[in-house]
């Protein structure tokens, strides 16, 4: 290890260090962060979620949008895999369909940015139990 | 670098560790490299989450699942069903008591909800092995502010205008205490940090150096800076390897960034730390005592003055504060003494961490803020009473503190209150008792605590104590007197106005809080001869219901004493004659009851 | 200057003044306990830990110990309000609840600090009963320890490491269990204690005791076979009569001689005719030694004085390499030991084995120094018994004897001859003195032209000193207690930069007029001062003051040893030491 010669060179190397701990830090106050959760079922993988999730959470640093990423169970809709739900904090939370790399992009830039409505919204048919 | 989808944090505190976290850590890697996962999931040794009742903790992020009691067996089912699959494991969830509704997120959970996590903010959050994981949470920030941007003086004004004040029980004002210091010229001064954790059940400080050594560290060399001291000393008890091993790698670590050693962060100052080891004396804590044996004569306390701020170790002027308070010490130079100045109330500001223990639901170590009620903890942090039954006390500040009572419940607790309840803050012990405690055991089991830690220097203590545990042990037996009772208080109340130090100052305090409280269980002891809780064996007696009994004669087998033999009466519908207990020859050892399948015996 | 209140007295003192003493300049005596102080002499135990001495102050939440807290502008004190006396009587009732109340037979009664306590605060009954400490009870050839009665005031402790240096005694345990006691609690024999008997000294009640030999005199003098004859030590005289009732500083050399005689010695003698035969032997030695430098050969030097025991001791046990600094000629008691049961006992027809030497001894660490092994012929000792000046005193009570009623008696012939330089041996200092008043005249042949040797007298623990034997400056050192003696020699073993030739050590302070045996003076330091004037007063008024004039010690060595450190006086008068530091690093 090379010693720190000042308070900017640590703080470099906080920012540097950051992106370590990035994932346990938002999900302190996930509250106030873009949570995005991806159907990782069965069919869910089979459809690519895993990689649309990489995908997505590549982007989304990218466009410096505050993330949290999650991967929970089946949803229901293994119709539409792979689906996320895609929570903005003060909106309804908002489950899409059918995602693959081009409409996680639209998403992030179009609903999450700006907030348009992008295709592919499954209407919500269930109550979430962790409030 | 590689970024992980998921962050798998596994307790590796003491306590977690010894119900085996450590065989869980290497289940959970094995699996993970098995399903090729290991470049999405890291998985991270922490400190004490301090939810110990539930340990072993795994908390997964980003979702925050919270799972309980962890068998290493339990492994497998997490990672195929929550780092594969994304659901989460219901029955390894937490549990609400109350509601029994299994709780998927720590968020939600009770025992969090009112706690503000000051000195604890990195437990469990962190690898406290792994100086970078501190330094991307700001760690050693506020000591490069100190070094870059403020004077010592100001380092000194601003711990002065947060209102800390000293954890370890005193509470005397920190900034004050440095400031003291500061002011005494000498070509050597001493920081030292008090890692002497003695109080029953207290645990706080040894979960902050096992969970976030680096805390301290960087909190001592920010006290040096301000006085003016080059060398600190950590005086840890041996019975703590732990939470040794975690210090020596974050001194290492620290070390090796420059953050410790010569000129610091290129300011110019040094700063370098040693750990010294006790053995773990109560009265070590105590901070001249301590000084004392580090300087490896006997430790047992000296008058004051001189202050060690004037001559401490080695004679020379050293800084004595504990590792509670020193944790607090960098959030307040980043955040600033307004920020920390508005939790708590007037007197007493910002948080306290307690060890919560005893008849309570939650057990565990909790970072409250000053200022909130014993109700609160209790029965929201703590989900009340085990088994629902009736809150009596609650006991705080160990050996030197106090009971509380129902009437005490919705006092906002800080130093000020606890000491008008008759009780102290101490170093954070809180034991809950509910009816099946009796007071006067209690009182004797903290006097039996304190005798046995007397360094044995002055007479109150020495002697004083150990013939209040006589008098207490009398009264347990049933020979008490009334008089016992009054030469009791008298000798309490000498051994406080006349004892040498805070130790046994303090010692009476267990007996005379009961005594206020629950003097009626006292006489009870005293007159009748009855112990309500049935705790004091000598006050019990053994009674066979001659009616209920149905001669089988189990319980006369198992007598150890040969105490239990037949009658002549048979009860109406039974074909033997009942059995009966010789209370002269009875030792209460209770093998009869738990051999009765009738519920014939029971104790009076 | 620091104006305060004490029991509505207004009293003014320098600031840094304790509560009590401000009190006791007040005319006000608190009662203390642990506390312990030789004024002026550098010793003070004060631990803070009996609480006897609680006060109150006015404004402060608990009760004050006196002895260790500061005055300060303003105060008021309360040293007798309901609140103190109840404290104070709890206390001492909290002691004697762990202490073997057998006043009547215990070796302390009537001396003891703790009696007097319970005295003074009128204690009846005490009114908690519960276990009491059993601790096994262990001796020396000195000391006595009896830890039931320790009171924990640690004023033993602070005198063997603090003073002594000797480092034998520390608190040890927990709890009721504290005690103070050698590492390990092994025996204290076995342990770095050198017997010097200071802890006995200062110890307030009878846990630390001499070792009682009053029996083994009682049985000699009432054996009709043997020869009795006693010495006794130059520091004797000027405190024996303080047991019995007289001025401290009362000089009764006369009335003691002819207890002693009352008593059924056969002969009485004098330890202070065997001190000018020391200079004879000691002076010609460091003559010898500063001769052999002056002439380019090889010498030890500086010399230090071998008159005490616990000295002696300390070195052998601490500082094994340089025994060779140390005189080997032998200490006054055992040079008048060798000499009687030798010269005298030839001259006078008795035969060695029914000859009985009693020494009366300032001293505890004497007991000790009979008992080795050098100072006996075929298993027979040169001093049978060695008592202390307190045992003499037990002993004259005894024989219903008050020696305010005796007439002044002389000492026997022919060892009962002294000189001034004799007499100045009980006191720090003294050795120093009498051996330069002889070396001076012996090396320059010429008459001392001023016979006080002021620069190495009082009560200063260290004290050094240039003297000019014509054109020869000779450089001295004397000092007193242990822990001074220790930085000495390792000043010595550093090369010794001042370039001492001649260092004199007792381990008691003052010299043996503070000897572990003489009558305890309760950290009166006056009467140690006292009994110091009283040793000069007496060399004063002697008509011969230095030791080479002695007609006794001339016939002597005319008569029977030749010439100082003759092959005769080197078989008789000198010794040898042993390493004895092995045992230490053992354990």
């Amino acid at each position: 290890m090379t010693k720190v010669k000042s308070l900017a060179e640590l703080k470099a190397m906080r920012e540097k260090l950051q992106n370590s701990l990035d994932v346990r830090e938002k999900s302190e106050h996930p509250e106030s962060l873009v949570q995005v959760k991806v159907a990782m079922a069965t069919c869910g993988i089979a459809a690519g979620a895993k990689q649309v999730m990489e995908h997505m959470m590549e982007k989304a640093e990218a466009l410096k949008i505050p993330c949290v990423f999650t991967q929970t169970g089946c949803m229901g809709y293994c119709h539409a895999e792979p689906t996320i739900e895609v929570r903005v904090p003060g909106r309804d939370p908002l489950v899409f369909g059918h995602v693959d790399n081009n409409r996680a992009d639209e998403i992030l830039e179009k609903y999450v940015q700006n907030n348009e409505l992008v295709e592919g919204i499954i209407p919500v048919n269930y109550e979430v139990i962790d409030k | 670098m590689a970024k992980y989808k998921l962050h798998v944090l596994v307790c590796g505190g003491t306590g977690c560790k010894s119900s085996n976290s450590l065989q869980i850590i290497e289940n959970f890697k094995s699996l993970i490299a098995k399903n090729n996962l290991q470049d999405d999931v890291q998985v991270i040794k922490t400190g004490c989450f301090g939810f110990c009742e539930q340990g072993p903790i795994v908390k997964i992020m980003p979702d925050n699942t919270f799972y309980t009691r962890v068998k290493p067996e339990d492994v497998e089912r997490i990672v195929n069903e929550h780092l594969i699959k994304g659901r989460k494991v219901p029955d390894l969830l937490y549990t609400n008591p109350e509601n029994k509704e299994h709780v998927s997120d720590s968020k939600h959970m009770d025992f969090y909800k009112k706690q503000i996590r000051i000195a604890l903010r990195n437990c469990g959050f962190i690898d406290p092995e792994n100086i970078d994981e501190c330094i991307s949470r700001g760690g050693y920030e506020a000591l490069g502010k100190c070094l870059s941007e403020m004077t010592p003086e100001q380092v000194i004004a601003e711990m002065k205008a947060s209102g800390l004040r000293g954890r370890g029980g005193a509470g005397f004002p920190t900034g004050l205490k440095w400031e003291l210091c500061a002011k005494n010229k000498a070509d050597q001064k001493y920081v030292i940090c008090n890692a002497d954790e003695g109080d029953p059940g207290a645990f706080m400080d040894r979960s902050i150096l096992e969970g976030d050594p680096n805390s301290v560290i960087e909190a001592m060399a920010i006290c040096g800076y301000a006085i003016g001291a080059t060398k600190g000393l950590i005086y840890i008890r041996a019975e703590y390897p732990l939470a040794i091993d975690r210090l020596k790698i974050a001194i290492r670590q620290a070390r090796e960034y420059g953050l410790l050693g010569e000129d610091i962060l290129g300011s110019g100052f040094n700063f370098d730390i040693e750990l010294r080891y006790g053995a773990g004396a109560f009265v070590c804590g105590e901070e001249t005592a301590l000084i004392h044996s580090m300087e490896g004569m006997r430790g047992e306390p000296t008058l004051k003055p001189p202050f060690p701020a004037v001559s401490g170790y080695m004679g020379k002027p050293s800084n004595v504060n504990n590792v509670e308070t020193f944790a607090n010490v960098p959030v307040i130079i980043t955040k600033g003494a307004e920020w920390f100045n508005k939790i708590g109330t007037e007197k007493s500001k910002g948080t306290k961490v307690f060890a919560l223990a005893g008849q309570i639901n939650n057990v565990g170590l909790i970072e409250v803020p000053m200022g909130i009620t014993l109700r609160e903890i209790i029965y929201e942090i703590g989900g009340g009473i085990k088994g629902g039954r009736k809150f009596k006390a609650v006991q705080t500040g160990g050996p030197s503190g106090g009971c509380l009572t129902e009437k005490h419940l919705d006092t906002p607790i800080d130093y000020e209150s606890l000491m008008a309840a008759g009780s102290m803050m101490g170093s954070g012990g809180m034991v809950v008792m509910d009816e099946t405690s009796c007071m006067v055991a209690i009182a004797k089991f903290y006097l039996e605590f304190t005798c046995e830690e007397s360094c044995g220097k002055c007479t109150p203590c020495r002697v004083g104590n150990k013939r209040m545990c006589e008098i207490l042990d009398k009264i347990t037996k049933g020979n008490g007197t009334m008089k016992d009772l009054e030469d009791l208080r008298n000798l309490a109340a000498v051994i406080k106005d006349t004892a040498l130090c805070g130790l046994g100052q303090t010692s009476p305090n267990p007996v005379l809080s009961t005594m206020d409280n629950f003097m009626d269980e006292y006489i009870e002891h005293v007159q009748d001869k009855k112990c309500r809780a049935g705790v004091c064996k000598s006050l019990m007696s053994y009674v066979i219901d001659k009616e209920v009994c149905i001669g089988c004669g189990k319980c006369a087998k198992g007598c150890p004493a040969d105490a239990i033999t037949k009658t002549e009466y048979i009860a109406p519908g039974h074909k033997l004659p009942s059995m009966v207990i010789n209370s002269e020859k009875c030792i209460k050892c209770g093998a009869c009851i738990s051999g009765c399948k009738f519920g014939a015996i029971s104790v009076k | 200057m620091v104006k305060l209140t004490i029991d509505n007295k207004p009293v003014e003192v320098a600031e840094g003044t304790t509560i009590l003493k401000a009190a006791r300049q007040a005319g006000i005596n608190i009662p203390t306990l642990c506390y312990f102080e030789l004024a002026g002499m550098k010793f003070e135990n004060k631990p803070g830990g009996c609480r006897v001495c609680v006060v109150e102050v006015e404004g402060r939440r608990n009760l004050a110990p006196a002895c260790a807290t500061d005055v300060m502008e303003g105060m008021v004190v309360h040293t007798n309000s309901p609140r103190v006396i109840n404290a104070r009587r709890t206390v001492v009732e909290l002691i004697l609840s762990d202490h073997p109340n057998d006043c009547l037979q215990c070796e302390k009664s009537g001396d003891c600090e703790l009696q007097a306590l319970a005295v003074k605060l009128g204690i009846r009954e005490i009114p908690f009963k519960g276990e009491q400490s059993t601790y096994k009870t262990d001796t020396t050839l000195s000391v006595y320890r009896d830890m039931n009665k320790c009171v924990m005031c640690r004023r033993c402790e602070t005198m063997c490491n603090k003073i002594q240096s000797a480092g034998a005694l520390s608190g040890v345990n927990r709890g009721f269990q504290a005690v103070v006691s050698p590492a390990f609690e092994q025996p204290l024999g076995e342990s770095s204690c050198i017997n010097c008997g200071q802890c006995v000294q200062v110890c307030p009640v009878g846990a630390l005791t001499l070792v009682d030999n009053i029996g083994d005199v009682m049985k000699a003098l009432a054996d009709p076979k043997k020869t009795v004859v006693v010495q006794t030590a130059p520091a004797v005289r000027v405190a024996l009569g303080e047991e019995f009732g007289m001025e401290p500083g009362t000089i009764v050399t006369g009335n003691m001689a002819a207890a002693l005689r009352r008593m059924g010695f056969d002969y009485v003698f004098d330890t202070d005719w065997s001190a000018d035969l020391t200079i004879m032997e000691e002076g010609t030695e460091l003559l010898h030694r500063v001769g052999k430098v002056l002439n380019g050969e090889k010498a030890v030097l500086p010399q230090f004085t071998s008159c005490c025991p616990a000295w002696i001791a300390f070195a052998e046990k601490n500082f094994p390499d340089l025994l060779d600094n140390l005189s080997t000629a032998k200490s006054p008691q055992q040079m008048f030991g060798a000499a009687c049961k030798n010269y005298f006992a030839q001259k006078i027809g008795v035969k060695r084995e029914d000859m009985v030497v009693v020494s009366v001894m300032p001293c505890l660490a004497k007991k000790s120094e009979v008992a080795r092994d050098e100072f006996k012929v075929n298993g027979d000792p040169d001093v049978n018994f060695s008592i202390s000046t307190r045992e003499l005193a037990h002993m004259i009570k005894q024989f219903n004897i008050d020696i305010n009623d005796l007439p002044e008696e002389n000492f026997d012939s022919p060892l009962g001859e002294s000189t001034g330089a004799a007499v100045i041996f009980g006191a720090t200092g003294g050795v120093m003195e009498a051996a330069l008043r002889t070396a001076y005249e012996v090396q320059t042949k010429k008459t001392l032209p001023r016979i006080d040797f002021e620069e190495v007298r009082g009560l200063d623990g260290v004290k050094t000193a240039t003297i000019d034997f014509e054109g020869l400056p000779v450089k001295v050192a004397v000092c007193y207690g242990l822990a001074n003696a220790r930085a000495m020699m390792e000043e010595v073993r550093g090369g010794n930069p001042r370039g001492f030739h001649f260092i004199e050590v007792m381990a008691c302070p003052g010299g043996c007029i503070g000897g572990a045996g003489q009558p305890y003076h309760h950290g009166n330091s006056d009467i140690i001062r006292k009994r110091m004037e009283a040793t000069y007063r007496e060399d004063a008024g002697k008509p011969i003051r230095k030791s080479h004039e002695n007609p006794d010690i001339i016939a002597i060595y005319k008569e029977y040893y030749g010439e100082p450190c003759s092959h005769l006086s080197h078989e008789q008068l000198h010794t040898t030491y042993f390493d004895r530091s092995k045992k230490i690093e053992a354990e």
